[in-house]
């Protein structure tokens, strides 16, 4: 697989490491959230079987990590993310 | 139809006129007592077991495509229960247990193959695992040895025992490993299954599930409405497709797992065998294919199909262990859709929903598991309480913090 | 022996003679043989034996298609099995052995196989051998395992070596025949960095073959002559002897470039083969098409084959397969074999045409509307039995029959995205369907397009497509002149007269009997025919056969084939070596090895090395005089804590953490407090995984207000650098916090002993005393005026440093301290005496840190913050992770000295039985303490923490030892720590 990298350009899929639904990002606060919201957050999927983002870490590159849309299905890939933009632009900071 | 070698010489003296079809293909009634989603391995065991051993009826299987289609027939035919953990050990002795006797229990020979299994050591720290896993399995009534390297050169001289970048320095082995003939297991069962009433609904896909009032009353399917008082998923690597209809989302993830096979080879192994500084495991068919693979590719995916740098990881594994392998030419890659839970153990359990119940989570592990499954999940199905070795499958275990976690990777199910 | 069989022309140069051997006999070929041809024109037809019934086996095809003409090309270690003859070139040396055959081809004792084959049905095997059980593995399953396979390898290693490459290319054309190589050329006229490549030693596909012209010159000369220009074009790269193996996702093609095996060995330095990562923009399958049989009864004779196979052998490579040739056709296609052999004077006894009417050729005997329905000669064929259109039968003796039921296009590759092919009725053949690779289009006879013009025409057209897609401008030439006949077929799958058996697929011996008996045992989905009766299941993957198994099914079931299914093709398109895929990764190359800074010179002391990941650590160095590594490794321990004993320690992951969140970010990864650490100190820190368990474990200093510096295990070090930049960019985003790994860019020894002060003071500029540098201090320092950084930490117990310097002085450091140790008795120390000093003061490591643990489990649950939000922390407080009898990490230690216990033992309770109620933990790693005169052990216990001073037993049922032990606390020398204040 190639991903297109949004700094570096298109790179081999085995320049990076996967990590899995893009999801992840969305951590619950830990000083609120109990542990039902913490096992929903970290346990469940919702595994679609077509478009789905997901998270690849470019470990042989430049270590940014990436938030992909990718089929899972045909394994097209549609778009391509820096997770911190992803994450920035889910209200995460601090 | 009883089979047995007088019948085939029978037969074969009169023209093979008397064989029977091995199932019906009855047409789906409007209502069973127990419906079964999925006719891989896991799916027709479960109707197997509950007609015969839970002497239920009214059973159906519906299976999308044809039947032992699904993982049971694209796997590496591996059997053994050599596992570590507490929670999986018992159920997976079980099996092995279930293995030995099936071919006389269901009538058909599926090749249950007791060539041994050795996992391959190169470190004391792996000695140290795998002594403590060795114990574990004893303690649960398998059976389990410790080779040592001289051990393992006698068994396999030919291995990189001289030129090693990870030296080999010894082997766990179950002697009661060993392989079965994959697609034997999923027709012994669905003809036993058949024999027992039990309707085989090929080409029938469930297209959604009709929940009143918290109960399931039935499934949809390509071929209309079947009302069910119990609805059974055995669909691994589809799970979550499918239980969606019930409007769960599982702590599950579908990966593919890439398997492959050799042009035929006069014998080479005997056994199975794992390397333990790599991804690879072998062993070689009846017919003389090796029959071997490696990791997942690592990425969720519902494409039965892999990429190229896990083939060459998987043959520079083989390799390393094998440099006589050079030689031999890869005939067959091939990928299956694995259900990758979160803590790498399957769920056998009910759901939020009456009579929905849920086998799955299997990881890569499903085919061994094929006889418990199907009995544990009959058991669940059949009796409303888990068999005593599966109770530890539970959805919850993950919400009360009682992963059974083999490889100690956490919630990362490509890890598993 | 002379080429009798060998005719006039064809493209071999008879000007050199090869000499070769075949099962010991010698023969002569030319270059441009292959090993088949060159068998065929020496009169040789008998090259094989089938899998099942040991059935004489000859060649059927011309090409990478045969599944009958299987050898063991040469011998020794360099012997390969299951060698296709007809794609294997001949070189002067040739040796070539049969397989599947004993004690020889001619006459083999299996096939007593053959003569019981009423029993071996398809699937015979499922339904007996049952009783009693435990025959199968002790007398069925040996007798059937000794038959399996065909060719055999030697167990020798492999002495060639093999290669990988990536290539790119805007369009990768597969194939050069007619259609590939228009589409090269148009993509090449065009600028487009094109690859071409072929599966052929010389390209051109079917043009070599055939007498078509193309303009007003022959096929193959108009093909030398593109071949010609393409290669002076720089942005066209040729390949040939290069299998386009495998489509992989976004344009990446798998390709196997057979670099020397048309050599006795490959050239020194050079590979064996190459796999090729093919990176291409767009692509073009050109494979065109493989010929497909009529099955009738007796079809698999040697001597029996594809009509355009046999064609191929008299055209291509100047070779009459038989003195007496006959045609079996039920299209247009068989004509043409019989046209060209008759045109190089070879006697043609006759054409069998299923059809009626249709072109005749003159001074040729027509037997339009019959069948061919048996055949005869022993290891040969000798003759056919014709079933004539009125009825009667004729014996027509020949010792080759071509056979043409149609081509079937090779659209293998754009199934191996698991698109399935679509059925054509003009051709009745599948032809590629939708949903192939992305960036794959089919062109020529791949595509459907039969004809020589249509090849052309598509290739073209696909190749301008293409260059569209990219923004590369292109214009259609003119095509020249080419026969655009149309595709008479009127499909004839088997002829269904006789009892006999009639091949499929001749390898694996699948009948048309066979697929009866699947139907009638109701495996009628092709899937399951496939599996039940192993159809397509032999080398060639059914290259040949499936089509015509599923015909044969349709009929049987009344549907239409494409109702009745399709086939599927994986990759590899052809098979691949082993070696090939593994390239150089193999012996010592397996993995690359990181050596550390001290590598050199431990290595000059006699060290001995232990692979731990990809390093390689010293994990003792003995001494003159000792001849067990324990006394190595009693030496070295005994040395550290009496005086001072040094080890490197560099393999411990580094991660330098700066920025004004750098502290708050350490709170958030580590369960316990860092942003409360002074400047200049060090703590230990416990790193928990999202679901609570223990991830990893070190300490971390911070150097400045703004600036840490965190160790990891070893292990770890990848991992916990890859899961702080997830945290860092994935869920605080905002953070300032800047991270960098420097596990390689610092050298770093431990110095631990009483004398570990006085022996770094020699060397380090600053005053590192007690009152200066006190326990769990950390700063940078000069050593000798060279900038270190030193850490006063002890995983040993001792009073213990970790001094470091940049990489490049990491040499130099361990001789300096060797060399300033002197006065002290400094041992250097390995992995082993690491383990054992760690061990006696119950620091957790690799077996105690194995991803199922908690911070509990470890003794450690109070290092857990709930002030503070961090990873980990709210799932470590899950119920079953927090249960009162849940593992407890232990010391242990045997209660007679001598008694030896074992890492991986269990514990049980003394008097209980075996089995799974007993079982109460294990011993996780395990030591002889040489302080303390015995084993010594780390465990985790159930309520351990509630069992300390209470024996039990430690069973090791593996080794079959059971000892007395005393559970105690892990903490086994020095615990109240007096000595690392030292």
């Amino acid at each position: 697989m190639i991903i297109n990298h949004p700094i570096l350009g298109p790179r081999d899929a085995q320049e990076f490491v996967y990590l899995g639904d893009a999801n992840l990002i969305n951590r619950p606060d830990g000083m609120s959230a109990g542990i039902e919201a913490f096992h929903d957050y970290l346990y469940n999927r919702d595994n679609p079987a077509g478009e789905h983002r997901e998270l690849w870490y470019h470990e042989q590159g430049d270590r940014s990590w990436l938030v992909v849309t990718r089929n899972t299905v045909t394994h097209e890939i549609t778009k391509v993310e820096l997770a911190r933009d992803v994450a920035r632009a889910g209200g995460r900071s601090k | 139809m009883r089979y047995s070698g007088f019948r085939v010489i029978a037969e074969a003296l009169t023209g093979h006129k008397g064989w029977k079809p091995v199932w019906r293909d009855p047409a789906p009634k409007a209502e069973y007592d127990y419906i079964i989603v999925g006719g891989g391995g896991h799916g027709l065991a479960t109707a197997y077991y509950l007609a015969k051993e839970f002497r239920q009826a009214r059973i159906a299987v519906l299976e999308k495509g044809y039947l032992g289609g699904g993982n049971v027939g694209r796997n590496t035919t591996i059997i053994r229960s050599n596992y570590l953990l507490d929670g999986n050990e018992p159920f997976y002795e079980f099996s092995l247990k279930l293995w030995e006797g099936l071919e006389q229990d269901f009538n058909y020979n599926a090749m249950v193959s007791q060539r041994g299994i050795i996992n391959l050591i190169h470190t004391d720290a792996q000695r140290d695992a795998f002594t403590r896993r060795g114990n574990g399995m004893i303690l649960n009534g398998a059976d389990a040895e410790l080779l040592s390297r001289d051990q393992v050169r006698s068994m396999y001289p030919w291995l990189n025992f001289d030129n090693a970048r990870f030296p080999i320095k010894g082997a766990l082995m179950q002697r009661r490993g060993g392989t079965v003939r994959h697609d034997a297991v999923a027709w012994g069962y669905a003809r036993g299954a058949d024999l027992r009433g039990v309707d085989l609904i090929q080409n029938c896909e469930v297209t959604g599930m009709r929940i009143e009032g918290g109960r399931i009353k039935g499934v949809e399917t390509t071929r209309g409405f079947i009302g069910a008082k119990k609805v059974g998923v055995a669909v691994a690597g589809s799970s979550s497709k499918v239980m969606a209809h019930a409007g769960m989302r599982l702590p599950i993830e579908s990966h593919v797992l890439q398997a492959f096979v050799s042009e035929g080879l006069k014998p080479l192994i005997d056994g199975v065998m794992t390397f333990g500084a790599g991804h690879f495991y072998v062993s070689q068919s009846d017919k003389g294919g090796l029959v071997f693979g490696g990791d997942i590719d690592g990425y969720n995916s519902y494409a039965q199909r892999g990429n190229l740098p896990v083939i060459e990881d998987v043959a520079e594994g083989g390799m390393a262990l094998m440099p006589a392998i050079g030689r031999a030419r890869l005939l067959r890659t091939w990928g299956g859709i694995m259900d990758m839970s979160m803590d790498g153990s399957p769920i056998i359990d009910k759901t939020h929903v009456e009579g929905l119940y849920f086998n799955g989570g299997w990881c890569y592990g499903g085919f061994k598991a094929t006889p418990a499954s199907g009995w544990c999940f009959a058991h669940l199905l059949a009796k409303d309480e888990p068999h005593k070795t599966a109770t530890a499958y539970r959805f919850d275990r993950f919400l009360k913090g009682l992963m059974i976690d083999e490889k100690g990777q956490g919630a990362q199910p490509n890890l598993h | 022996m002379s080429q009798s069989n060998r005719i006039a022309g064809g493209q071999i140069d008879r000007s050199q003679t090869f000499r070769f051997t075949f099962d010991g006999q010698a023969y002569a070929g030319h270059p441009g043989d292959t090993l088949a041809s060159a068998l065929l024109a020496n009169g040789v037809r008998l090259m094989g034996r089938s899998f099942k019934y040991h059935r004489p086996r000859g060649p059927i095809s011309a090409g990478s298609e045969e599944p009958n003409a299987l050898v063991q090309l040469r011998s020794g270690a360099r012997q390969e099995p299951n060698t296709r003859a007809t794609v294997a070139e001949l070189f002067d040396g040739l040796e070539a052995t049969s397989q599947n055959a004993w004690p020889s081809l001619k006459f083999d004792a299996m096939a007593i196989n053959d003569k019981l084959n009423t029993f071996f049905t398809a699937g015979f095997y499922y339904k007996t051998f049952m009783w009693p059980a435990a025959f199968w593995e002790k007398v069925y399953e040996p007798i059937i395992r000794r038959a399996a396979g065909l060719g055999a390898l030697t167990k020798a290693e492999d002495p060639d070596e093999y290669d990988k490459g990536f290539a790119h290319c805007d369009l990768l054309v597969i194939g050069a025949g007619p259609a590939g190589l228009m589409a090269a050329l148009t993509a090449g006229r065009a600028g487009a960095r094109v690859i071409l490549a072929d599966e052929d030693f010389r390209m051109g596909g079917r043009l070599n073959a055939e007498t078509f012209e193309i303009g007003a010159m022959a096929g193959a000369d108009w093909a030398a002559g593109i071949v010609a220009e393409l290669a002076a074009l720089p942005n066209v790269r040729l390949m040939n002897r290069t299998t386009i193996v495998g489509a992989f996702d976004h344009g990446i093609y798998g390709a196997v470039e057979r670099v020397s095996d048309h050599l006795a060995v490959p050239a020194a330095g050079k590979p064996r083969q190459t796999l090729w990562r093919i990176y291409s923009r767009r692509a073009i399958l050109a494979g065109g098409a493989t010929e497909r049989p009529i099955a009738f009864e007796n079809n698999d004779r040697p001597g029996v084959m594809l009509a355009g196979a046999l064609r191929a052998y008299a055209n291509r490579w100047g070779v009459a397969a038989g003195d007496r040739v006959a045609v079996f056709t039920n299209n247009d296609d068989g004509l043409r074999t019989a046209r060209d052999l008759q045109a190089k004077g070879v006697n043609v006894a006759a054409v069998i045409d299923s059809r009626q009417g249709g072109d005749l050729l003159p001074g040729i005997r027509h037997l339009q509307g019959a069948q061919v329905v048996d055949s005869a000669g022993r290891l040969g064929l000798a003759s056919v039995t014709v079933r004539l259109a009125n009825g009667r039968t004729d014996t027509i003796a020949c010792t080759a029959l071509g056979v043409s039921g149609g081509w079937n296009p090779n659209v293998n590759i754009t199934s191996h995205h698991r698109s399935r092919p679509e059925w054509r009725e003009e051709i009745a053949a599948f032809v590629p369907g939708a949903g192939g690779p992305a960036n794959l289009a089919a062109a020529g006879a791949a595509g459907g397009d039969l004809s020589t013009h249509g090849a052309l025409a598509s290739g073209q057209a696909q190749a301008l497509a293409a260059l569209e897609s990219l923004g590369i401008s292109a214009k259609a030439s003119d095509l020249p002149q080419a026969e655009d006949a149309p595709i008479a077929i009127s499909p004839l799958w088997f002829v269904h007269e006789g009892k006999g058996r009639a091949w499929i697929d001749p390898q694996n011996d699948v009948t048309v009997k066979d697929v009866k008996l699947a139907h009638k045992e109701n495996f009628t989905s092709v899937e399951h025919l496939k599996r039940y009766t192993t159809l397509g299941m032999a080398t060639d993957q059914g290259k040949t056969g499936n089509v015509l198994g599923l015909a044969v099914m349709a009929e049987l079931t009344g549907q239409s084939i494409p109702a009745t299914g399709t086939t599927i093709y994986r990759p590899p398109y052809t098979p691949v070596a082993m070696g090939t895929l593994a390239g150089r990764s193999r012996g010592k190359e397996f993995k690359p090895f990181r050596l550390t800074p001290s590598h050199k010179w431990a290595s000059e002391q006699g060290a001995v090395f232990v692979e731990v990941g990809n390093w390689l650590r010293t994990q003792w160095v003995p001494k003159l005089g000792e001849t067990t590594w324990r006394e190595s490794v009693d030496r070295e321990v005994l040395a550290t804590r009496k005086s001072v004993g040094i080890c490197d320690v560099t393999t411990l992951g580094k991660i330098d953490i700066q920025g004004t969140d750098a502290g708050a970010f350490l709170d958030r990864v580590y369960c316990n407090t860092f942003s409360t650490l002074a400047v200049g100190k060090c703590r230990y820190g416990l790193m928990l995984r999202e679901d609570g368990m223990v991830f990893d474990d070190g300490t971390t200093a911070r150097m400045g207000q703004n600036e840490f510096v965190m160790t990891t295990t070893t292990a770890n070090a990848v991992t916990v650098f890859r899961h702080l930049e997830y945290c860092r960019q994935c869920l605080w985003p905002d953070m300032d916090v800047q991270l960098i790994s420097t596990t390689e860019a610092w050298a770093q020894y431990s110095v631990a002993g009483p004398n570990a002060r006085k022996l770094l003071q020699k060397l380090v500029d600053q005053d590192i005393s007690d009152a200066a540098f006190p326990y769990m201090g950390a700063g940078n320092i000069t050593i000798q005026g060279q900038r270190g950084r030193l850490f006063r930490i002890s995983f040993s117990g001792e009073l213990a440093y970790e001094i470091a310097v940049p990489t490049r002085y990491g040499d130099a450091l361990i001789r300096k301290l060797v060399e300033a140790g002197k006065e002290f008795d400094a041992v250097v120390y390995g992995t082993e005496a690491l383990g054992v000093m760690r061990i006696e003061k119950g620091h957790v490591a690799g077996g105690e840190l194995n991803g199922q643990s908690t911070a509990l489990n470890m003794g450690l649950g109070k290092m857990v913050s709930k002030k503070k939000d961090a990873i980990g922390m709210v799932l470590s407080s899950r119920e079953g992770m927090n249960q009162p009898g849940g593992y407890r990490l232990v010391g242990v230690k045997p209660v007679d000295p001598k008694g030896s216990i074992s890492a991986g033992s269990h514990f049980m309770e003394i008097g209980a039985p075996v089995e799974l109620a007993s079982d109460g933990g294990w011993l996780t790693a395990k030591v002889y303490s040489p302080h303390l005169g015995c084993d010594i052990a780390l465990g985790y216990l159930k309520a351990g923490d509630q069992k300390i001073g209470r024996k039990m037993r430690a069973v090791n049922f593996l080794t079959k030892t059971d000892t007395e032990v005393e559970i105690v606390s892990p903490h086994f020398f020095d615990p109240e720590g007096e000595r690392l204040r030292g």
